[in-house]
Order: C-alpha cells, then structure tokens, then sequence
C-alpha cells in the first residue's frame, strides 16, 4: 500500500465514490444523532461504556481466564493466538479436521485483520463470506472501505452490475432481468445464501462481545445471516480479538444501547444473537474459540494508546470524518480505516513501515470523531501521541530541522521580532506561487499578504503612546507595557 | 479590568489588525490592556506535529509569561484551546510546569468567551453594515465549547445581516501542517468549505481564528470569489466613526 497522502490523492479525484460516500455518511449521521439525543442519559452511558472497557482492560489477564474456564466449562474449546500466522494455523487446522472444504463466514473484522480467507484458500479450503457488503466486496474481488458498511463506496448501480456478473461463478446465479432496487438486489443475495447455509458444516464467526462470567459470544447484526451462520452449521469456530471481553452479562447493558444508536443510528439492532458452548441436539454441536492477540498486548502496554482498545467498531467516527468522507477507506491500507483505523493500525503494526507512518497524520484533529465515539476515545490524543512517536525515529530531517527553526525563532521575543521584519522587508518579493514544499498550499490557495509592521512593532509605537503608567508595581514589569485609554 | 492579551504568533506576524482590533475593542469598553512583550507562540504546531520538547518549551515560556495575569485573552480559539486543553498534557503529573499550567489555563479566554463569560457583555456597541456568515471553527466548537456566544455578539452589531452557513461545523481543512502533510484532502475540504461560504450570498465570512480564515480565504481568493474573511474581533470593534476595513 503507498502512504495515506498518496493514495488519498487518487482517492480525492474519484467523485464517483465521493458522492456515494458522503450520500451515505450524511444519511447515517443524521440517524446517529437523532438516536442518540433520544437518551438524555448518553453521556452517563458513554462514561460507564468507557470505565467498564478501562476497568477490564487493567485486568484482562484475569478476565481472560475466567472466559476460558466459562467457555470450557460449557463444552466450547479455547485456543489461543499470539499473531496472524498461528490464528490462521489454528483456524485451518480445526477447519481440515471436519473434513469440509466449505465455510461460511458472518462479517468478522479479526478475521479480515490476520487475512483468514487467503489462508484458507492456500489449504483448499473456500470461505464464503454471507454479510450482504461483504458477499458484495468478495464477489468484486474489492476490499472492505468501511467498518459497518464495507461496501459503502459502492452504488445500487454497481451492485447490480457485480450481482450480474460475478454470482453465479460462486453459486446460484442472478435473477436475468435484476433491477437496481434494494429490494431486488437483497432478494438475489437472499437466494445465492440460502443454498450456502443449507449445505455448509462449517461456520466462522467474530463476535462484538465475549463475556467472561457466562463464557458467551455475542453478535449483533442487522440481516439475520450471522444467525444463520451461528445456529445451522454443525462446526462453529469464532476468531476472537483479547480485547473484547465484558466481564459481566450485566455489562452488556449499556453496550447493547451504545452500539446500534452510535453504528446505525438505530435504538436497538435487528438481530443480538448469543452462544454458550455447546447445547446437545440445538445449534452446532463443536464450538472453538480463538482468542487473537496480534499486537494488542503491546498497545495496551501503552498508556496513551490503550485507549483504543476501548473501540466496541460501531464506526460512528468514520461517518463523521471529513477526511474519511473525502477519501474512503482503501487509503487507509487496512481494514479498520477512518479516525480509528489511524490509531488503531500504526499501533497493531508498529511505524516502521512510510503506510503506517503517514496513518497518525491522516487527521486535521478536528476532534469531531471524540466527540461522536460511545466509549470516548480520545482519538485526537492518540494521533499526537503516535505524531510523537514517529518524529522520533530516524528520518524526517527537513522537518525536524523546520520545527527546530521554528521553535529556536519562537524561543525568545527578539528572534520572533527580527524574523518579523525580515518577512516585512521581503513582503513585495513574496511570489504568489510557492515553489518545492509549500507549493502544495499555493496549489489552490493564495498566501495571505504579509504586513507591513507586526503587531508587536505597532504596540510598541502605539500601545505605548496610549499608556499612561499604570505604575504602584502590584502587576510586576508587565505594567510597563500596560496601556489604557 | 486588566486583560493581559496573547496575541498569538501567526496574529502578531501575518493578522496584526486582529490584535488592534482586540485593544480597540477593550479600550472601548473601559478595559485596559496589558501586552507582556516576552510572548512569541504556544506551541500548537509543535504539539500537533509531535515535536513535544518544543511544545514544553514554548509552554513554559507562556506560563511564565502570564503567570500574574488576572485574565488572558488569546483572539484565536485554537491557540486558547492549546493552553487550555493540552497543556495539561505537557507536564509530568505533580511537576512545575503542571503546577504552573493548572494555575495559568483557566484563565485564558477566546475573545468571545471573555465578553460573554467574564465581561459580561454580548451587546458591544459595533456598527457592521454587512451581510456576514460565520464558520465555528473545530477547536472553538468541541474543545471551547463556544456554543452560542459569538452568533450572540455578532447577532447584536448594528447593521448586520447574518446568513446561516451550511455544514457549518464541519473541519475546514486547514489543521495546522495537515495543509501540507495532505495537502490535496485538506483542499478538497477547503473548497467544500469555500463553497458553502459562497452560497450563502455574505459579504464576509467571519471566524474567531485567523489560521482557519488564511486556509478558507486564501481558497476565495484564488477562486476570485469576492468574499473576505474577518476575525470576529474586527467586526465588534468596528464602529461608525471607525469601520473595519473589507
Ligand atoms: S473509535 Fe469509537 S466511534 Fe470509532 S468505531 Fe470505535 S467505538 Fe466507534
């Protein structure tokens, strides 16, 4: 993947997904905020949200355990994985001892993240993804754009065209005369799946929540194929992020308000399905969960960071970001894209690498996804604190010596003064289109005209003059330059 | 009352009027005027840039600065946010420079916020015959929370016609280096911005920040719009006998 500005830039020049973009952003963030002002309790519930994920995440070595023992004692198997590779190991392994060839998949994050799929299909084994975005996205050899809504960069135009061409080299076909209607096009999807529920031994799930107390896994989605995934195949196998654990049922509570009024502005999702184990004659009778590290106890092991562990992906921050608006969410080179994927991402994967580097300045830190996040991330801070940890590496020389310019300049009032009047002496020679760096400004927009006198230089000829000496000394030297009228 | 003023480096070098218009404008209203000549900047850029030993640097020097001061006033919403909310996070818990910081931040105002807030006043006396849109810009709106109390002093200048400005609360684009570092997100940004601006028909778009009105102007200007910007100071300190300059 090329770094955030670059592929922004081609990003920025398709208007087509632009449009299909900020239709959909404005849409939901509508609904979100007339959801969420219908509680005029939220921010008790966004604070407990955060203190109940602060609180378990200070104690996730004990909680983890718990879920264990819980998950276990109800007839579910626990494994665990320190990364990608071993997860996927684990996953194809238990896969290949069913004997099937075929999965279903309900829309899982963690999965896409270790890139489960295309090692599943390295061990002959085909991974049907039954979300209807997510069959989207599969069916047009796409990636993900969006937490929620992975194929938002999408039109109705274009899923039929895809729905067309490429459903029936996957299963049932598309209807002949399939129309662009949501209805139609959600019939067609309904149709291709069915026969994939029917006839798959094998399901692998995420889950939103996993509880520590009861060892249940919780999903919550809104077109009911998750539960066709979790309740009709004999095998279910749930890829699981350490991060997800509530320590209580009762602490789902105030999630299960948090999520569907942040995510889809809804008061409550369509459809909150639960597992526990392993119930003899109901649902699958072989139930394995891979519990998935992949980074996440190094971001934890930051203070500043671990914040963003707290993300229950309602991707509320996303619909409310300009820059994702304006860019979509292949720029961000990952599947969690948007204000959270810039935080979460670099941590994961470290900032080695220019992709992940440019990720934490991926922000204007316009502060407008904190304020709409249900566990208060404080997603401005982190990006800073990130800032920080990439200007510390090596490289980055032109700027650091730009920033130390700056800050030696601005390190005592008479350099200040003097870069002042050499800008005013220069003012005339000052060219309206800059040239290397900065004519990435003066590309569309004009620089302002410098002044002839700074204000400090007009103070002192004129606050002066006004001011008669205030004196008695109470205010210290300041008074000096004190002036009133 | 003795207002200690912080004009801030980018008003101090490229926005001069912003800061004789703040004087103006508290002379006016029987206020004096203090301008501690050790001032240069706060830091934002360092601190958003992720140069934090600089950010420190230039933090302690404000501190310093305004230690004694009853009230300081910073005409730009960004740079009072800055010392507000993240000089906090500068200091080590328990060290000088956070003693420092929690005894000097909650005293620096934005110009609005000093008025309303601490003066008292949303009726200043200006005399601004224009039609004028604002902008709430980012750190004015959720780090501030300036809510109401510019539209409530503007809303009383004699004169003025006020137009409402669609998607108002949405970023400009601008966010300091953000401008450079992805300079074709933040112009697509900017020209929504401008464009929102136009449609509003107003003379003159107004913002309590002067880095965000360089950023939307400097967009008009290029696009030959004809519509200028001015800090909100500019406009309450204009008066029949001494009108802002368009
Ligand atoms: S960071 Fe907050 S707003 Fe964004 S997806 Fe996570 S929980 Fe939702």
């Amino acid at each position: 993947m090329p770094p955030f500005p670059e592929a922004a830039k081609s990003a920025t020049e398709n208007s087509q997904m632009r449009h299909n973009l900020r239709l959909a952003t404005d849409t939901i963030r509508g609904k979100r905020e007339s959801a969420v002002s219908e509680l005029d309790d939220w921010s008790d519930l966004r604070q407990a949200g955060k203190a109940v994920k602060d609180r378990t995440l200070r104690h996730l070595d004990t909680y983890l355990e718990q879920l264990e023992e819980s998950v276990t004692a109800a007839g579910g198997t626990v494994h665990w994985a320190a990364d990608a590779a071993e997860a996927n190991e684990i996953v194809t392994g238990l896969v290949q001892a069913t004997g099937e060839s075929d999965v279903v998949k309900v829309k899982s994050m963690a999965t896409q993240e270790i890139e489960l799929n295309e090692a599943l299909a390295q061990a002959g084994i085909t991974a049907y993804e039954t979300d209807l975005a997510e069959l989207i996205v599969q069916l047009s050899d796409d990636l993900p754009s969006h937490i929620l809504v992975p194929a938002i960069h999408r039109n109705r135009a274009e899923i039929r065209e895809i729905f067309r061409d490429r459903m029936a080299s996957w299963g049932v076909p598309a209807p002949e005369e399939l129309s662009d209607d949501p209805r139609a096009l959600a019939e067609a999807a309904r149709v291709h799946l069915r026969e994939r529920f029917l006839d798959t031994k094998v399901a692998i799930s995420g889950a939103n929540f996993a509880v520590a107390d009861s060892g249940s896994m919780v999903v919550l989605e809104s077109e009911g194929n998750g539960r066709m995934c979790l309740t009709l195949p004999q095998t279910l196998i749930s890829v699981v992020g350490i991060e997800k654990i509530v320590p209580t049922w009762s602490d789902l509570e105030v999630f299960l308000q948090l999520l569907p009024r942040s995510s889809t502005g809804e008061r409550m999702n369509p459809y909150t399905s639960t597992w526990t184990g392993v119930t003899p004659g109901d649902g699958p009778q072989e139930f394995h969960v891979v519990l998935l590290d992949n980074g996440r106890t190094d971001v934890l092991a930051d203070t500043v960071g671990r914040q963003a562990l707290r993300c229950i992906r309602c991707s509320a921050c996303l619909n409310t970001c300009p820059v994702y608006e304006r860019t979509g969410g292949h720029a961000y080179g990952s599947v969690y894209p948007g204000p959270i994927g810039a935080i979460l991402t670099p941590q994961l994967r470290g900032t080695a690498s220019e992709t992940e580097a440019s990720l934490p300045y991926a922000s204007s830190l316009c502060g407008a996804c904190y304020d709409v996040c249900p566990v208060a991330i404080d997603i401005p801070e982190v990006l800073v604190h990130l800032r920080e940890e990439v200007v510390s590496q090596p490289g980055h020389r032109a700027e650091k010596a730009a920033m130390g310019v700056a800050g030696w300049v601005m390190g005592g009032e008479r350099r200040l003064d003097t870069a002042q009047r050499a800008a005013s002496a220069a003012r005339s020679f000052m060219p309206r289109r800059m040239p290397g760096p900065a004519s990435a400004w003066t590309d569309t927009r004009d620089i302002p005209d410098i002044p002839a006198e700074s204000f400090r230089s007009w103070w002192r000829r004129e606050g002066a003059e006004q001011a008669p000496d205030p004196g008695g000394g109470e205010h210290g030297p300041d008074a000096q330059e004190g002036g009133r009228r | 009352m003795r207002i200690a003023l912080f004009v801030t480096c980018v008003n101090d070098t490229l926005y001069p009027r912003t800061g004789q218009a703040v004087v103006r404008l508290l002379h006016r209203l029987g206020h004096e005027v203090v301008f501690p000549e050790s001032q240069t900047c706060c830091g934002q850029m360092h601190y958003n840039s992720g140069y934090r030993r600089e950010a420190q640097k230039l933090a302690v020097r404000f501190v310093e600065t305004f230690a004694d001061a009853d009230a300081v006033l910073a005409p730009s919403g960004s740079c009072a946010a800055m010392v507000r909310d993240n000089y906090p996070r500068l200091g080590e818990d328990g060290s000088r420079l956070d003693r420092a910081v929690a005894a000097v931040a909650p005293r620096v105002y934005d110009l609005s916020e000093l008025l309303v807030d601490v003066l008292g006043v949303t009726d200043v006396g200006a005399y601004f015959p224009h039609t004028v849109a604002y902008h709430p810009t980012c750190h004015g709106l959720r780090l501030l929370k300036l809510g109401e109390r510019p539209y409530r002093l503007l809303s009383n200048v004699r004169g003025i016609d006020l137009r409402e400005l669609e998607s108002a609360t949405e970023c400009c684009g601008f966010g300091g280096t953000f401008a450079m570092k992805n300079a074709d997100v933040s112009a697509a940004m900017g020209a929504d911005k401008a464009r929102h601006a136009v449609a509003t028909g107003a003379e003159v778009l107004c913002a309590v920040d002067n880095s965000c009105l360089m950023h939307i102007g400097g967009t008009l200007r290029r696009q030959r719009t004809g519509m200028k910007t001015l800090h909100l100071a500019e406009i309450l300190a204009s008066t029949e006998q001494e009108p802002a300059v368009l």
